[in-house]
C-alpha cells in the first residue's frame, strides 16, 4: 500500500524545482548541473566575477545548524549570480522559544524571498519545508540531519569528473562513518546514477547504517583490501562525538584502522585522487601529508563548489512555475 | 426503549452463528435472536438488509487524550469517534498527565465517560508510579477503582528487578499485566525501522531485536513469575515467532498488533510523511507480512485501533521531530476487513479479532450477542466504501497515513446498552 506522491523535488514539466536529494534525479538531470557548472567556471576566473543571472532575487541563507564553508559557499555563488543574499543563522535557542521551522518559514516567505538555503540537523526538513511553501519559491537542502547534502554531491561529482573524464570506468571508495553522513548517502546516490560501476564503503560495523548495499555499494570493513586499485578515495569527517563511546573507542584506534595515510594511500592506484568534503580533522581520518599531498583535490573541491552552487541556484531559477 | 433489528445477517463469532437473523433489544438488553418474544412491540425498527449485525467492537488500545492532553484531544470527541468506529467498548493506556497511577484519576475518568453515554472505557492502570519504572503503583486499588489490567504504556522500564516483581505482584491478584516490547536502549532515539529506508532517509533506527530482546526477557520472567501478560503491539516477524512457540509452551500470553500494521511498510514512509511516524514502527514487508499471517493463524489474538490523536501542529515538524502516532478508532473496522479479503480470512473469523478475541484477553464476558447479555452492537455495510477524509472523521486528530484511500466497510449504526449512540449520516447525541 504504497501511496508515494510524485517525486516532489519536480514541478508538473518534470523541471527542477527544488534539490533535496540526489536520490531520483537522473544522470541526465546530474549531468546538465555539472556542465552548467562548468561554464560559470570561468566566471569566478575574471576581474568581474559576476553576472546578472539572478538580478532582483532574494536568497534566504536559512541555516539552523551552524556551518561556514557551505553557507560562505552559497553566498559567493548568489552573490556572483546577482542575487540579494540573507543569511540567518537560527539558533537553537531562537528555536527553543517555541518558533517553528514552519513559523520561521512563513515569516521569510512574507518577506518576499525567492529562493531558500537550507540547513537543519532533523532529516527531512528541507522536504518538509519545500512541501509547504509557496510554488514560486524554491529550496536548496544545504544538508538535513543524517539525509542528504545534495550540492556537496554534486561538487564532488564535478570534481570527479574534472580529473578523471569519466565515470564508468572508475572505482570510488568512501571511507568513515557513513552512518551519520549526509554527504556520503549524497555521494553514492550520484555517484551510482551517473554509472560508476564499483562504489566502495569502507567503515567499521558500527559506523555503517543498516542494509546499506542496499543502495548499491560494497561494503568493506578492511582499508588495505578497500583500498585496493581504486581510482578516488572520498574520506568521510569523524565527528568530535563519535570518536569515544559505543561507536569507537578512541581516535587513535580510529586513526590507525581507517585513517588514510602515505601507505595506505599506496595501495589505490597511481593516480588516484584524495578528496574530503571538509572540515577535516587532520590525524583522525586523515593524515596531514596525505592532506596537502600531490593526490589530494581537497582545495579544488571547494573552488568547484561555487560553480556547482552557482548552477544549482541558476537552474532552479530558471524552472518554470 | 424497544427495537427490532431487521433482515440483516447476524455474525457472533462466539456461537458460530452466521446468518439472516433478526435481534430483539429491551431494557438494553438482547432478548431475543431470530423470532421476536411474545408481546414484543417495537419502538423502533432498524431495517438492516444487507447489512451485518455483530457484537460491538472492543478496541483494546485507544488514547482519549485525558487528563492533561485535551490539545490534542477530547474525551468527548473521541468517543464520538469511537461510536462512529462501530467500537462499544474501549480500553485506555495509562499514559495520560498525570498517568493512570491513583484511584481518583481513574474514577473521574470512568465518571466522565460513563456520563457521555457512548462506548464503555477500560482504563488500563499504570504499572509503576508515574511510569517511572521505579516504583509499584497500588495496583489492589487502582483494580477496585476500574482498572482492567496494567501497564507501562509507552514507557521505558528498564530495571528487570522492578519489572520481575510487578509481574510478581500482580500475579499475586490475578491482574494481567500489559507490555508493550521493546529495549529502551536499542530504541534510543530511533524512529523508523532500522532498514533499508531509514538508512536512504537518514533517520536514526529502532532495530527489530530491540523488540525480540523486549519479548525474551518478558518471556523468561513469566516463567519465572507466573504472570499473564498482553504484549502490546507486536511489529516483527522474530517477535511473532517468539510469541507462537511461547503459546505452544502453554504460557499465559495474549498479544495483539495495531491495525495500521497489518497494511503498512518502511517503504511507505515516502518523502518522509510524518503520519507514518509511529510507535513501534512500520517495519520491513516481511515483517508485516508475518503480522498478517500471525494474525489470520491465531498467533496474534487481537487486532487494535492503537488510536493515538495528534494535533496538526504536533505533525507539521520535520519527521523525527514530530508526534508519533495514528488516529485509528474510524479506520479499525475498515482496515481490519481489508486485511481479511487481502488475506482470505472469511468474515466471522475477521470479527473474532475484534470482538470475542479481545474480550477473552480482558477476561471479559463481551463481544457476544446472546439473549440476556447488554446490547452493545455494530451494524455494518461490508461493501459500502468510502474515501478516508481526515477533516471528515470525528477524532479530534486527523492523523492518518490513510488519507484519500478507498476503503470498503462502513459502519451505520451503533447500540450502547440498547441505545443507539450512532447512526450513520447524522450526529446524535446520547
Amino acid at each position: 500500500m504504497a501511496f508515494l506522491s510524485r517525486n516532489p523535488q519536480l514541478n508538473q514539466h518534470g523541471e527542477l524545482q527544488h534539490l533535496l536529494t540526489i536520490e531520483g534525479l537522473n544522470a541526465g538531470m546530474l549531468r546538465h548541473i555539472l556542465d552548467t557548472a562548468e561554464s560559470f567556471v570561468s566566471v569566478s576566473e575574471r576581474e568581474v566575477k559576476k553576472i546578472p543571472l539572478l538580478r532582483g532575487k532574494s536568497i534566504f541563507n536559512l541555516f539552523f545548524e551552524p556551518s561556514t564553508r557551505t553557507r560562505t559557499t552559497f553566498e559567493i555563488a548568489a552573490k556572483r549570480l546577482s542575487a540579494d543574499v540573507i543569511n540567518l543563522n537560527i539558533n537553537a535557542s531562537s528555536q527553543s522559544k517555541g518558533e517553528t521551522v514552519l513559523d520561521t518559514v512563513d515569516n521569510l516567505a512574507a518577506m518576499q524571498a525567492d529562493m531558500f538555503i537550507v540547513r537543519h540537523g532533523q532529516s527531512g526538513a528541507a522536504h518538509f519545508i519545500a512541501g509547504h511553501v509557496s510554488p514560486h519559491i524554491h529550496v536548496v537542502n544545504a544538508g538535513d540531519g543524517r539525509h542528504a547534502h545534495p550540492t556537496q554531491g554534486l561538487l564532488d561529482m564535478y570534481t570527479i569528473r574534472h580529473f578523471k573524464r569519466e565515470f564508468h570506468n572508475l572505482r570510488v571508495a568512501i571511507v568513515g562513518d557513513v552512518l551519520h553522513s549526509r554527504v556520503a548517502r549524497s555521494q553514492i546516490h550520484a555517484l551510482t546514477t551517473l554509472g560508476v560501476p564499483e562504489v566502495r564503503v569502507i567503515a567499521p560495523k558500527t559506523l555503517l547504517p543498516a542494509q546499506v548495499e542496499r543502495m548499491g555499494v560494497q561494503v568493506y570493513h578492511d582499508m588495505a583490501q578497500g583500498l585496493k586499485d581504486v581510482d578516488v578515495v572520498i574520506m568521510l569527517r569523524l565527528q568530535n562525538e563519535r570518536m569515544r563511546g559505543a561507536l569507537l573507542p578512541s581516535a587513535q584506534e580510529y586513526f590507525k584502522s581507517y585513517g588514510l595515510t602515505q601507505d595506505k594511500l599506496a595501495l589505490a592506484r597511481p593516480d588516484a585522487i584524495v578528496m574530503h568534503p571538509g572540515p577535516m580533522n587532520r590525524g583522525v581520518e586523515i593524515d596531514s601529508d596525505v592532506a596537502d599531498g600531490r593526490q589530494s583535490v581537497i582545495l579544488p573541491q571547494v573552488t568547484f563548489g561555487i560553480a556547482v552552487h552557482m548552477a544549482v541556484m541558476s537552474i532552479l531559477a530558471g524552472s518554470k512555475q | 426503549m424497544k427495537i427490532h433489528i431487521r433482515g440483516g445477517r447476524l455474525i457472533d463469532p462466539k456461537s458460530g452463528i452466521d446468518a439472516q437473523r433478526d435481534v430483539f433489544i429491551a431494557a438494553g438488553k438482547v432478548v431475543a435472536i431470530g423470532d421476536a418474544p411474545h408481546d414484543f412491540h417495537a419502538n423502533r425498527v432498524i431495517e438492516a438488509g444487507g447489512l451485518v449485525i455483530c457484537p460491538g467492537l472492543i478496541d483494546l488500545s485507544a488514547r482519549l487524550r485525558e487528563p492533561g492532553f485535551e490539545y490534542m484531544a477530547t474525551l468527548e470527541s473521541e468517543m464520538h469517534a469511537a461510536v462512529a468506529g462501530g467500537v462499544t467498548s474501549l480500553v485506555c493506556p495509562p499514559d495520560t498527565d498525570p498517568p493512570l497511577d491513583e484511584p481518583g484519576l481513574v474514577e473521574m475518568l470512568r465518571h466522565r465517560a460513563r456520563n457521555l453515554h457512548q462506548a464503555r472505557v477500560f482504563p488500563l492502570g499504570a504499572l509503576t508510579q508515574k511510569l517511572e519504572g521505579q516504583r509499584l503503583t497500588e495496583m489492589a486499588e487502582l483494580h477496585d477503582a476500574g482498572c482492567i489490567a496494567f501497564s507501562q504504556a509507552d514507557a521505558p522500564l528498564t530495571d528487570s528487578n522492578v519489572l520481575l516483581r510487578a509481574m510478581q505482584y500482580a500475579s499475586t491478584f490475578g491482574f494481567t499485566v500489559w507490555l508493550r516490547p521493546q529495549d529502551s536502549f536499542l530504541a534510543r532515539d530511533g524512529v523508523a525501522h532500522d532498514g533499508e529506508v531509514a538508512s536512504r532517509l537518514g533517520l536514526a533506527g529502532i532495530p527489530a531485536c530491540a523488540e525480540s530482546i523486549a519479548i525474551a526477557r518478558i518471556l523468561l520472567l513469566m516463567k519465572e513469575t507466573g504472570a499473564k501478560v498482553h504484549l502490546c503491539r507486536l511489529s516483527t516477524r522474530d517477535g511473532v515467532d517468539m510469541v507462537r512457540e511461547a503459546k505452544r509452551q502453554g504460557l499465559p500470553l495474549t498479544c495483539d498488533i495495531g491495525v495500521h500494521h497489518a497494511h503498512l511498510s518502511e517503504m511507505d514512509i515516502g518523502y518522509f510523511d510524518s503520519n507514518c511516524h509511529v510507535i513501534p514502527p512500520f517495519r520491513s514487508l516481511r515483517d508485516r507480512d508475518a503480522l498478517r499471517a500471525g494474525l489470520k493463524d491465531g498467533t496474534i489474538d487481537a487486532i487494535c485501533s492503537d488510536h493515538a490523536p495528534v494535533d496538526d501542529d504536533a505533525k507539521l515538524l520535520p519527521f523525527a521531530e514530530s508526534e508519533a502516532g495514528v488516529t485509528g478508532l474510524e479506520l479499525l473496522l475498515p482496515l481490519t476487513l481489508k486485511w481479511a479479503r487481502d488475506m482470505g480470512v472469511e468474515l466471522p473469523q475477521a470479527i473474532a479479532r475484534l470482538t470475542t478475541e479481545p474480550a477473552r484477553v480482558l477476561a471479559l464476558n463481551k463481544g457476544v450477542l446472546a439473549p440476556g447479555l447488554n446490547a452493545d452492537l455494530c451494524i455494518f455495510d461490508p461493501e459500502e466504501c468510502w474515501k478516508v477524509v481526515p477533516r471528515a472523521l470525528r477524532s479530534q486528530g486527523k492523523n492518518t497515513p490513510f488519507q484519500n484511500v478507498e476503503l470498503a466497510g462502513r459502519v451505520k449504526y451503533t447500540l450502547v446498552e440498547g441505545a443507539v449512540v450512532y447512526e450513520a449520516g447524522e450526529a446524535k447525541a446520547s
